[in-house]
């Protein structure tokens, strides 16, 4: 009955969607017979699509193994939160949250949206229903959720260990949220050219939403980037990998658009970039999503894979796209240019941010696609990892984060270089000090990682100078969140540059009973354990952590034998301390009754999380400070 | 769905197939050179395991990457060059087998798209700006 | 805005588009083939994996006549399957050779009680340095070699019964 409850809503959203796009289709081209209904459609298809994700979720709660979904992916011994969020651990479950989030984002401009045109507004929410109506058929025609299964199998199959853990939970919803929420800004950007109206007003009705979308992003790439980190045993928090690549690059776009969108409110300038990259970033979504369920590329992290869902996935990115980037090239001849800038200016260092964020994009998406490229155009197979993308996005990355330093400290309209370099010699001189200073401590230290720490110093001042001279208390909210953010990235690249350079790691083959030193840590192996629980055995070693005179820790890394499905994991054990984290692992035994100890010292590795945790703070705060202000102001012309 | 199990299953080690042998000597251990082990370590990450769904040999629980591991810390030991070993795998297996790749008449856009992105990036941008009056 | 810089972004994306389309249509293959086809088999000498057989070397292998090399271990599910398609070989007269990977003498032995033994030799590549240098990735696989010890073909996975035939007739040919 629920499942057949939650499959009557998806049609009837999708019913609904119908119309939505239909209503605002005719609005746009002048006939307001239904215009009326276009908001409330929204709300409405909102509304079913969430009973269809809560019904599911509740189905898979109550582990209702009538419905094939569930019992591919559930399980009845399994803890309550990964039931619940064994939901979206599949492709049906999560490509229904993703048309959720869709709908309710579209019904969240339909119904918190007030500073847009009307026409542009409806607009907007036809294009919204023009990417759903593609969605729901993927979801009804080709991944349905709640098909039955007959007969009704005894148990689950769903006990997969490393589908149960909090990390995984978390991350698919904030990631979603972000790559979904993004669709907003393209709709945006549909209605605007649909509309020609194209200017400061739409750029700051726009800017919420991008913000909103670009926290969660944050939030999402960096909880994943730590879960992937504790859990896969290697002690590696970024590999480049096709999956983490397709999560990247929407946040890229979005980052450039959040600056860009801030240039056309204020200036009223880059207004065919804003457009363009309000199309790239949702663009970057969905060919993320394509490349993650198609099986097209090789990945760790790849979902189910299955050809045929993904031709019909492929086909939505050609028509939405190339419709997209179509109505672009026809379109955007026609928006009037907006003004021009000074090569020194707040606005020139913005389009630096653009440029260097685009190219960046670009880097990573041809690296990720150049392996199939080859393939097609000449047959060989190639691999591209690492090393390309540190290489290559390496040094431009740095060069943006000098930008990012000088950028703020650059008046709007028109400035000066002395001014400029007395406003930014502070943070030049720490630079080079602290360039100096970890040279001749490290002089074997790789260049990227030395500029780095250096870079990350100077932008770590750079980014407070700003408050400098302010009343704190005064001080716009929007202009801390600026602040906070590029500390935050500041912070983060200070601790992927400390990861990089002075990572320690000892692999032993221990004995009970012997010491290994790593780092300031003195280690003993003092047992080795078998333990249980209800779905794993394992080998569990007790280590004694001890830091010079300080107190002693136990540490328990564990080498998990599971037996439904039979994987074996293995579950580290982390120490943190304020200047970094001991990182440890138990492996196999050798033929001599030795054991083998992977044991890490990583100094500072937290500030990457750290960082990224400080950037979507910063951004939350932006998002309040200007909403707020909104709110007060509503006819506000300058910031 | 089984084939998302499986996926996932790689990460960790698949216990259908294996051999039950101890795993090589210098599988597993560090080379007792610092710099060497550092040489070895380095050349590691961007190899890739042949087995496996998009990793390299440092970071695989997989046999044939733990022997692949041990034959790059025995060359490095023996004085052999790290770009000699990865053009020896590279002769086997093909470009695919690394991670870092050639510079060759195939890959030279790859290596050039930094340059020619900026590139035109700039260009397109040059006319966002105007001339500055003195 | 310029022509071209305003249609390129639809452009470009049709290329992307035309590569991922590939991607869809394009057989899956995850085999990665040996580059050494067609090169001399490498130096090697392997000591016997098992009482009863001797070891192999490179040197058995080019002299004179063409061999089958299969890699294989007693621990590889799918090698059973391929079993019987070995002895169909060795019993048209082809000399097959085995290399056993990361292997027990005793584990060797019950799997040749069980599953028969067409192997004239045995090497035991204990840290899979042979099947390395070889260019091979996983097991089973075979490599026809002919009598100047130059490989001439490669079978990834276990041979099927219907390719018996076919290698047969190119160890055959070979010289």
């Amino acid at each position: 009955m629920i499942a057949e409850a939650g499959l009557a809503a998806l049609w009837l959203g999708a019913a609904l969607c119908a119309l939505q796009l239909v209503a605002a289709g005719l609005a746009v081209r002048g006939q307001d017979a239904l215009a009326g209904i276009v908001r409330p459609v929204a709300v409405a298809q909102a509304a079913l699509t969430a009973l269809a994700f809560a019904l599911l979720i509740l189905l898979f709660v109550r582990v209702d193994l009538s419905v094939a979904l569930v019992f591919e992916n559930d399980h009845s011994a399994k803890p309550f939160l990964y039931r619940f969020a064994a939901a979206w651990g599949n492709h049906e479950g999560s490509m229904l949250m993703w048309v959720a989030i869709l709908t309710v984002a579209g019904a969240a401009v339909a119904l918190f949206e007030r500073k847009l045109e009307e026409r542009t507004l409806l607009a907007t929410l036809g294009g919204q229903a023009a990417i759903g109506l593609g969605f729901y058929a993927f979801l009804l025609f080709a991944s349905n959720p709640f098909a039955r299964l007959f007969p009704v199998p005894p148990e689950g199959r769903g006990l997969n260990p490393l589908l149960q853990d909090p990390g995984l939970a978390f991350h698919p919803p904030t990631l979603y949220l972000g790559y979904v929420g993004l669709s907003v800004a393209f709709s945006f950007a549909i209605g605007a050219l649909l509309t020609r109206d194209v200017g400061p007003a739409f750029a700051r009705a726009m800017r919420p939403w991008v913000l909103g979308a670009w926290i969660f992003l944050t939030i999402g790439i960096t909880a994943g980037s730590y879960w992937a980190y504790y859990e896969l045993g290697w002690g590696g928090w970024w590999f480049w990998d096709p999956v983490e690549n397709a999560s990247l690059m929407p946040w890229l776009a979005a980052t450039a658009l959040l600056h860009s969108v801030t240039v056309l409110a204020t200036r009223d300038g880059l207004r065919a970039w804003t457009l363009m990259l309000a199309v790239l970033a949702f663009s970057m979504s969905m060919i993320g999503t394509f490349l993650v369920r198609s099986g097209i590329l090789t990945s760790v992290h790849a979902f189910a894979v299955d050809p045929r869902r993904g031709s019909f996935l492929l086909a939505l990115l050609f028509i939405y796209i190339g419709g997209a980037l179509a109505l672009f090239g026809a379109r955007v001849g026609t928006v009037r240019e907006g003004s021009r800038f000074d090569p020194i200016s707040r606005e020139a260092g913005l389009v630096a941010n653009n440029l260097l964020l685009s190219a960046i994009l670009g880097i990573v998406l041809v690296g990720t696609l150049y392996p199939l490229l080859v393939e097609a155009a000449t047959g060989t197979k190639l691999s591209v990892g690492p090393p390309y993308f540190n290489a290559a996005a390496g040094p431009l990355a740095l060069i943006l984060v000098a930008i990012m330093a000088a950028g703020p400290l650059l008046r709007w309209r028109r400035d000066n270089l002395k001014p400029l370099a007395r406003r930014i010699a502070p943070a030049a001189i720490l630079a080079l000090a602290v360039l100096a200073a970890v040279k001749l401590a490290a002089p074997t230290i790789h260049i990227l990682s030395l500029l780095g720490l250096s870079l990350a110093a100077g932008l770590a001042l750079a980014s407070v100078a700003p408050l400098w001279k302010r009343n704190l208390l005064r001080t716009p909210l929007f202009v801390w969140g600026m602040v906070v953010a590029h500390l935050g990235v500041a912070v983060s690249l200070a601790g992927m540059a400390c990861d990089s350079s002075f990572t320690v790691e000892k692999l032993v083959a221990a004995r009970v009973g012997e010491r290994v030193a790593v780092g300031p840590y003195s280690i003993t192996l003092d047992a080795i354990d078998p333990t249980f629980a209800e779905n794993w055995q394992a080998l569990q070693a007790t280590l004694l952590v001890r830091r010079g005179e300080g107190d002693t820790l136990t540490l328990t890394p564990q080498a998990r034998a599971y037996w439904a499905p039979p994987t074996e994991t293995s579950e580290t054990a982390i120490h943190t301390a304020l200047d970094g984290q001991l990182y440890t692992v138990i492996g196999k035994q050798a033929a001599d009754g030795r054991w083998q100890l992977r044991l890490w010292w990583k100094p500072f590795v937290t500030l990457i999380w750290a960082g990224g945790a400080l950037i979507a703070l910063g951004g939350a705060l932006a998002l309040v400070g200007r909403v707020w202000r909104g709110r007060r102001k509503p006819a506000e012309q300058w910031l | 769905m089984t084939r998302l199990f499986l996926a996932l299953a790689l990460i960790a080690a698949p216990v259908l197939a294996d051999s039950d042998m101890p795993p090589a000597p210098l599988a597993d251990t560090q080379l007792p050179d610092p710099r060497q082990e550092a040489q070895a370590q380095a050349l590691m990450e961007t190899i890739r395991c042949l087995v496996c769904q998009g990793q390299s040999i440092a970071d695989s629980n997989a046999e044939l990457a733990g022997d692949m591991r041990a034959m790059v810390r025995q060359r490095i030991a023996a004085g052999e060059k790290p770009a000699a070993i990865r053009a020896w795998l590279v002769r086997r297996y093909g470009s695919w087998v690394t991670y870092d790749p050639p510079l060759d008449r195939v890959t030279w856009i790859l290596w050039a798209a930094p340059i020619l992105f900026l590139g035109i990036g700039l260009w397109i941008a040059r006319s966002s700006f105007r001339r500055r009056r003195a | 805005m310029k022509q071209t810089v305003r249609w390129a972004p639809l452009v470009l994306f049709i290329l992307l588009g035309s590569a991922m389309t590939y991607g869809l249509a394009k057989p899956d293959s995850t085999n990665i083939r040996s580059k050494m086809i067609g090169a001399s088999v490498p130096t090697f000498t392997l000591p016997p994996a098992t009482a009863g057989l001797p070891g192999l070397a490179s040197s058995d292998l080019a002299a004179g006549r063409p061999h089958l090399v299969n890699i294989f271990a007693s621990w590889c599910v799918p090698c059973v399957a391929e079993a019987p398609q070995l002895k169909a070989i060795a019993d048209a007269g082809v000399p097959v050779m085995g290399i056993a990977v990361r292997d027990r003498p005793e584990a060797l032995q019950r799997f040749l009680a069980r599953n028969g033994n067409p192997f004239r030799a045995i090497g035991a590549d204990d840290a899979s340095q042979v099947q390395m240098a070889m260019g091979s990735s996983g097991v089973p696989e075979s490599f026809v070699v002919d009598g100047h010890g130059r490989i001439l073909s490669q079978v990834i996975g276990p041979i099927n019964p219907e390719d018996v035939a076919g290698i047969v007739a190119e160890v055959r040919a070979a010289r």
